[in-house]
Formats: C-alpha cells, structure tokens, sequence
C-alpha cells in the first residue's frame, strides 16, 4: 500500500468526547502548524449537546491557503472509542491513524492499508499526574506532543504560544505544566517511533499577517466599532456567542472611565420576538441595535421585521444560519434562510441581506449594517453561517478608518424643524424613496408623528385611501433600488481564456470556490465567476449573467435559493441557470464543486 | 364619536400650566371609538394628568399593542412621537426606546387581549425588568374590534352579549404584575375620573415598573347585564381601599389630615405621593399583605381599586443594567469606536 506522502498540505481530523477539554488543544496544534508560516482551516464538527457526546475537529493544513473544506481525511487521531469504526474507516486508503495503545485492541479493529500509530496516551498521563482532571486534560496535550514530532513542528512554536497564553498573567504554573505534557508526548515518539511521517509540515511564509478569529468574534467587533449600543437577544445555536462577545468587547472598550457605567445596554430577552421588539424600540429611538439569531429566531421575528420594513425603522440582524427546516440540524452549516429573509413577513416586502465569507467580512459587513441600516430606516440582515461563525479562520486583519463618521441617516434635527424646514415622515422629498425621520424629544412642537404598521399617507397620518397606499409601496421599492448602489458589490473573477462559462456564489462558499475555479482553470475549465456580497443585485449582476450563456449556482440548500431570487427579481430565464447544491450539513467542499461543474460541462459537451 | 373637529385656535383666557402649555395642548387627534367607550374617559384622564404634571409633551413616548385600547396613543399628546407597534409587543417595544433614551417619560397603553392574550408572555417579563414606564391597561374583557370575544381577563362564569358564558379562569394582570415585581401598582375605572388622574400621575413619576389596570367597560360589546367589566357592575362592586393625592416637588402642602390617616410616600423624583386610607388595615408599601388583600376581597365578589402597592425606592432596568446618564442614542463615533489602534492590538492577539 502506497503511503500518503505530503507536505504542507493534508486533512488531519480529532475525534474526541465534548467536554474533554480537547478543544483547546486541538486549537494548539492548529496555531502551531499556523506558526510555522503554514496556513490552517479548522472545522468543529459537534452535537447539540454539552458533554459526552463526539466531537471531531477537522484541521486542513494547505500551504496554498486554501480555506474551503477539502473533504478525505489523511490522518486520524481516534480519542473516541464510540465513534472508532466510523472514524477508522473515514481514513484515506494509505492514511495514518494515531490513537491511544493503553488498551491493546484486535488486530481486525484496524486497517491493512493505514498506517497505525499507538501511543499509550492514558498511560503517560496517569504516571505523570494524580488528579483525575488533569489527567484528562494533559492527555490531549500529550498527543499533541506526539503529533509535532510524526509531523515535524518545531518545539519552538510551542514555546511562544505557550508564553503567550500563560506567561506573566499569574499563569506560570499552567506554563510549566503544559510544557511538560508536551514533551512526555514529544518523548515517547522519539523514543519509541520513528518520525517524521511522510505527510508533515515544513517551515513556509503563507501566513503573513493574517489572523485568525472566527466569524461570530468578528461580527460581535464589528457591530462594536460600527456604535451599536443596545443588543437585544436570546441563546440559540449557532449565534449566541455572537452577543456573549459583543458584551465582552464591551466591557473592554465601553465603559466609561470616570463613573464605571455602561456605553451601552444587553437585554437577554424572553423570547426572540421580544429582541426584536425591543431591537425596534431601540432603531425608533435612534440608538444603533441589533439582535443575533438563527434560522428558528428568523421564523418567529417575521412580524416584527415586516413592522421595521413598513413603519422604516432602522435594523440589524445577525443571522447565523444552521441546517433547517424546523429545529433541523441546529450544530451543522447551511445557506438556507434566504427566502426567509429577504422576503421575511407578510405582504409584499423585500429586506437587504449581506453576505459575508470569512471572519474578516463578519467584520466590516457588520459594522457596514449598522450604517445602512440608519440610512434605509429598514431592517439589514447580516447572512453569515456556522461555518463562518463557529470555526476559526485565517482571514485579512480588522481594518478601521479613524476619520470615519457614523452615518446616521436622514435625521431631522430640532435646529432644522426651527427653521421651517418642512416635515413629512412618508415623503420622498430626495427622489431616492428615503424619507425623513425625527427622533422623540426632538422638538416641542414641530416634527412629532404617530409611527405604525397601518397603511398612512405621506404625513404619517392613517389611511387607506388607496392612492396613499401606492405612494408608500412604490417609494419603498424606489428605496430598495437605492440600496443596490450601497450595498457591498459583487466582486468579478475572469477566467483566463473566453468563456460563454459563469458561476455565481456568495458567502461561506467562497474559500472552497476559490480552490475549484483554480483547478477547474487547470484542467481547461474555464469559468468566469461572480461572487455576490448583497441583496438587492445591483446592475452589474444582470450584466453579468446576460454575457453568459449557461451559470452555475452554487449553494448550500436544497431549492436552490440564490438561484430562486436571481430568477425571481432579474428575471432570468431559468434555463441558464444550473444549480449546484451541497446541503447535507458539513460544508461545500472544493472537490464537490469542481467534480460537479467537471461533469456537466462534458455532458453537455458529450 | 365625533368627526366635528375641534378648532385649533386657542382662547387667550385658557390656563396655562408651568411650562406654558394649555390643558389643549396635551390633546391628540378625535376619537374613532364607540360614544361612551370608557377608553375615552382614560385619554381625558392622561391628558388632565400630563398638563397637571407640567411635563412637556415632546418629552413622552406614547406606545402601544393593537386593539381598540392601543389605537387611543393617537387620541392625546398630539405633539408627542407614538408608535402603535405589533399585537402583544408594546412592552419590548417600550423597553428598547427606554434603553435607547432614558431621559424620555414612556407611556405604554396596552388592552386586555393585547396584554394578557397574545402578550402575557412580554407584559410579565417587562414587569420582571423593572422597565420605567407607566403602563396602563385598558381592560374590558373583551376583543372589540373583531365584535365581542372574551378575553383573557374576563371573569368566569361572565355573560357576552350573545348570551355565552365564559368557562375559563380570569387572569389577573394585578396579581401578576405585583407577583413578578412591578414596583408600582394600582387598578382604577375608567368612570372614576377623580381617583384615576392621580394615579396616572404616580405611575408617571414613578421610578421603575408602574402598571395600572383600568377597569374601562366596552358600551358596544360588553355593556349588559350578566357582564362583570359593565358601568353598573363595576360602579356595584367597586372597593377603593386608597385615594392619592399627587403632589408635585414644589408645591406647598395646604392641607392638615388626622394622623393615622394619611401616609406621604415621597418618590424618587421628589414628588409626594399622599396616600389616604380608605381601609385601616390595608398597607400599600407591603406587597405580600396587599397579594393577599386582593385575593380575599376578589373572592367575595369585590372589584379592589386604589394605590394597592407602592415601592418608593425602586429603580430600574438602567439601574441593574448600569447605563451611564447620557441616552445612547446621542453618542456617536468618539465615545462608541474603540478606534484601529485598539483594533491593531486585537489583532495582534489573533495572529
């Protein structure tokens, strides 16, 4: 049997128990390989439970930095006696598998074509330490150790990140520990097995100053730096860290030196109606605010959201979407809420989605939200995902622009209502369908009105007059035409040789997009590509499609939802249109899309 | 109701109160509702209260649910900002515009289906906040606008119009709002103007959860005999066990009382609340004993209204949040964006 032989540029994959505490070391050994200039994109791959369930993280080390999930697993590390079968047969034919020997196992629980590396992990740490916590705890560092030695990782990366975690924080205790763990593993392999493997890690620069975050830490910064003050929200997978961070960064940064209090205000509601309910309040009263949820939250906000799109209350919605319908898949990734968004409630609504496709775009598409949530007076719906929000990337670092002033929007001020300046709420005064707001308190006796979810006419005031009506629905579609030039654009890929080829896609998508267009380029495929960052489409996204003649979408949801809206609002023929869809709940992979878009390019060719 | 509008021109000779407002300018829009509908009688009331009170009315956010009680935000304080939001979702409405400003006064005007229906859930748990607002419910045990179901507070056994009887157990929003902490509580009749103003008054100066159920009886659906929420039933059955007089910070105290009979509970603002007793043995600072009270009275039948319980000293969601003084909704960039060195620093730390 021929061996996997790589170099920078392999899956390994941890199969573990939750709550054993080998996140965090499996987080060591991504950061290490990290360190050594080699890029890194690690998955979590978990249960909708706390503790004793398996878990598996799935570290794909790929000195091209490709991000997107490779699919095949080249290396195992099997910490799980439950999920032993299933994990041992996952490994590529001439894969390796590294496990815990204290226990000797049959000889028929192993395969023939996969190299077999026992360390007696169990037993190392129970001769190190007495406690049974720690004994668990430094088991996964001590297979940690082992495993920089089979892949080469220099000892030196593990020193500094080390020091970095524990030193000079009271810590040093944890330091030493650690290091000691390591190195039994370190030492029982050089002792005992012979190393490197033929897959390993060499010293490489494709790090450079990148970082690496995940998206739901990013978006919590993001809506820090874009001035949110009041978040309004309720725990639900995948998205609760994304509030649990924005408190965090909050006391870091927004507590007022002088008196201790709070530049802002987290209210962790009944239920999701009521975080967008007060969500609302808040946009009314002129405080930035914004709620992060998943798909079952969409479901029961919709109301509510119809309310902000009618009565023109800024929004902003963080929506980390999971496998759906229903409760679904609540711990695996999907792209399947974007019907439920952008066209969320009754009547006749349309709500502008961004769609970022790393941690990095979490970042700026938050902060960005706020902004145009201010400037539409409507909801903004952040659509990122559980592969974007709960797994770690190496993405462009978080850029800020200190001149840069937060865009309130059409506020009428008490100065201006002094002047005269005339006041309609439902007026489009601009020609863009954006109207003017006032904010309670404003002024003694100019500038108040009665905001509703009834049809009114241009002054606010109730009516059903149809004309009325009219006025409002049109002027609300001639604002959603403006927010096409707002909105983040659509970023253009073009192949290298003619091509009558597109392929659109948009959001976490991207980094496995990213490595099929490359290879697909190579093997003569060639494809001009669209990603789209936001909706509404603006006109180079007709454009684009006009000057093919066959497109691939490609998504992660079975109807094919993208490929829906695209029809629905450009009025595509559906014939051009080719859906590619992965949505059994783990991420697209590269593989899946290039093998995919491979045969139906030749079949029709054929 | 009318669709003869009042005219706008104001007599030279009107009163004025301290910020120069006439009793007119607290006024809203006419009424839509039936003649006679005690909702009406609770808009006079809000409006005496405000002008009383020398609030300015750019200064209160009025906001309600849907139904026949929410529609009446658009009937008084004309000058203020209203927003009649969704079914049963005023209280997270009106808690998110509190956090966003708290300098504002808000007023959230609610019905029986609206908050012990569809919005039980956001009407205890704004209660639970300690959200300040003065919150009056509008309650006459029915729906008015689709013609005449029972709510969820109408009385077991209650007639509706067509002759049904109600089967189900009434809630008490009292009971709820003083069981999940509301700091503030009182249930008062529409007909009973005198005894309403001050209490809208207390609710509106006070500190944190103030809620008022207002027994406020439906003359089209719910008006006849055999119903527990009619004018008559409710003028029979009535047990104030408390008046208030409400007595603003500046004001000079005039009159002389009996000791024993009166109780001045001053609140948070400065103002006096002076309770007068209309029972010897009911305390309104002591919310087991007045849970109690009102349990035994409402066994026999009696409808109890009045001041029924009062924390002076409360405080509010700010307070447990610790919200600086200045609104959120007035900071911008400098005191909000920690700015890109801070920014460089994170990102170091995640490299």
């Amino acid at each position: 049997m021929k061996r996997i032989a790589a170099i920078n540029d392999f899956v390994i994959k941890f199969a573990n128990v939750n709550g054993s505490g080998s996140a965090s070391a499996n987080e060591l050994f991504a950061k290490a390989v990290m360190r050594m200039g080699v890029p890194v994109s690690p998955r979590n791959i978990f249960p909708s439970n706390i503790q004793g369930m398996p878990t598996w993280y799935e570290a794909r080390v790929c000195e091209k930095g490709y991000h997107g999930r490779r699919g095949g697993v080249d290396m195992m590390v099997a910490m799980n006696p439950q999920t032993w079968d299933t994990d041992i047969a996952e490994i590529s034919p001439g894969g390796y598998l590294l496990y815990d020997s204290t226990r000797p196992q049959p000889a028929s629980r192993f395969r023939d074509d996969v190299l077999t590396i026992g360390v007696p992990l169990t037993d190392i740490a129970n001769a190190a330490y007495t406690d049974p916590r720690q004994r668990q705890l430094f088991k996964n560092i001590i297979y940690v150790g082992a495993l920089s030695v089979l892949l080469d990782v220099d000892v030196a990366v593990f020193d500094t990140l080390f020091a970095e975690q524990y030193k000079g924080k009271g810590k040093e205790r944890l330091l030493e520990a650690n290091v000691q763990a390591l190195h039994l593993g370190r030492d029982y392999v050089k002792q005992h097995l012979q190393a490197p493997l033929d897959i390993r890690v060499q010293r490489a620069d494709n790090v450079g100053d990148q970082i690496f975050t995940d998206g739901n830490s990013a978006a919590a910064l993001g809506l820090v730096y874009g001035g949110a003050t009041v978040a309004a929200w309720y725990p639900i997978t995948p998205s609760t860290s994304i509030p649990e961070m924005f408190a965090k960064y909050c006391e870091k940064f927004r507590v007022d030196p002088d008196t201790g209090q709070n530049r802002f205000a987290i209210v962790q509601a009944e239920d999701e109606l009521a975080s967008i309910g007060m969500v609302v309040g808040a946009g009314w009263n002129g405080a930035r605010a914004f709620t992060a949820t998943s798909g079952p939250g969409i479901s029961l906000m919709t109301e509510f959201i119809g309310l902000a799109y009618f009565a023109e209350i800024p929004v902003t919605i963080v929506n980390v979407q999971r496998g759906g319908p229903s409760t679904g898949m609540p711990t695996k990734t999907q792209q399947s809420d974007l019907l439920a968004c952008a066209y969320a409630s009754h009547g006749d609504t349309k709500h502008v989605l961004l769609f970022p496709q790393d941690p990095h775009e979490c970042f700026t598409h938050s902060a960005a939200a706020l902004d145009l949530a201010e400037r539409l007076q409507t909801p903004i719906f952040v659509m990122t995902d559980l592969d974007i929000g709960m797994n770690q990337r190496l993405c462009k670092p978080f850029v800020w622009d200190d001149n840069k002033e937060y865009d309130r929007g059409k506020v009428m001020s008490a100065e201006e209502l002094e002047a005269g300046t005339p006041f309609g709420r439902y007026k489009d005064v601009d020609g863009d369908g954006i109207p003017w707001r006032t904010l309670p308190g404003t002024h003694p006796t100019k500038g108040a009105f009665f905001s509703r979810g009834t049809s009114r006419n241009p002054q606010a005031m109730y009516s059903e007059a149809g004309p009325d009506y009219i006025y409002n629905m049109e002027r609300l579609l001639r604002k959603f035409k403006t927010a096409e030039s707002m909105v983040p654009q659509p970023i253009f890929r073009q192949a290298t040789a003619p091509t009558k080829l597109g392929v659109i896609y948009y959001g976490s998508t991207t980094p496995a997009m990213r490595e099929a267009l490359d290879v697909l380029e190579r093997n003569g495929d060639h494809l001009d590509a669209m990603r789209l960052c936001a909706f509404p489409f603006p006109d180079s996204v007709r454009k684009f499609i006009a000057e093919h003649d066959k497109l691939f979408v490609v998504e992660q949801n079975r109807d094919a939802q993208m490929r829906s809206m695209l029809i629905n609002e450009l009025e595509i023929d559906p014939a051009k249109l080719v859906r590619v869809l992965h949505y059994d709940g783990t991420p697209i992979t590269a593989r899946f899309i290039i093998s995919t878009i491979h045969d139906c390019v030749h079949k029709e060719v054929a | 109701m009318t669709y003869i509008a009042k005219p706008k021109m104001h007599h030279p000779t009107l009163q004025t109160n301290k910020v120069g407002y006439t009793r007119r300018d607290y006024e809203g829009r006419i009424s839509t509702l039936c003649a006679g509908c005690g909702h009406d009688s609770i808009s006079a009331a809000v409006i005496q209260a405000c002008w009383e009170l020398d609030i300015e009315p750019h200064r209160v956010a009025k906001l309600s649910g849907i139904g026949c009680s929410s529609k009446t935000t658009d009937y008084f304080l004309g000058a203020s900002h209203g927003f009649n939001t969704v079914h049963g979702r005023m209280p997270s409405v009106l808690t998110g515009a509190n956090l966003a400003n708290r300098e504002l006064l808000y007023l959230g005007v609610s019905g029986d289906g609206d908050s012990a229906s569809i919005g039980l859930g956001q009407f205890a748990n704004a209660m639970r906040r300690g959200v300040r607002m003065a919150y009056i419910v509008e309650n006459n045990g029915v729906y008015g606008l689709t013609k005449g179901q029972f709510s969820a507070t109408a009385d077991r056994g209650a007639k509706n119009k067509k002759g049904a009887i109600n089967n189900d157990n009434p809630i008490d929003l009292v009971g709820i709002a003083l069981q999940l902490g509301a700091t503030y509580v009182a249930r008062s009749f529409s007909g009973d103007k005198a005894q309403l103003i001050p209490l809208i008054k207390g609710a509106m100066s006070h500190g944190g959860a103030a809620v008022i159920d207002v027994i406020s009886p439906c003359v089209t659906f719910n008006n006849h005999g055999g119903s527990t929420k009619s004018y008559d039933y409710i003028r029979q059955h009535n047990e104030a066990v408390s008046r208030i007089d409400f007595i603003s910070p500046s004001s000079e105290i005039t009159t002389e009382y009996a000791p024993g009979a009166v109780v001045d509970v001053p609140q948070h603002d400065g103002s006096i609340l002076r309770l007068r007793k209309l029972h010897a043995d009911y305390d309104p600072t002591d919310r087991d004993a007045a849970m109690s009270y009102m349990h035994a009275r409402a066994a026999r039948g009696e409808v109890v209204t009045g001041l029924l319980y009062l924390d002076p000293l409360a405080t509010d969601l700010h307070t447990s949040l610790n919200t600086c003084e200045q609104p959120l909704n007035t900071m911008g960039a400098q005191l909000l964006c920690p700015g890109s060195e801070a920014l460089n620093k994170i990102n170091d730390a995640l490299r």
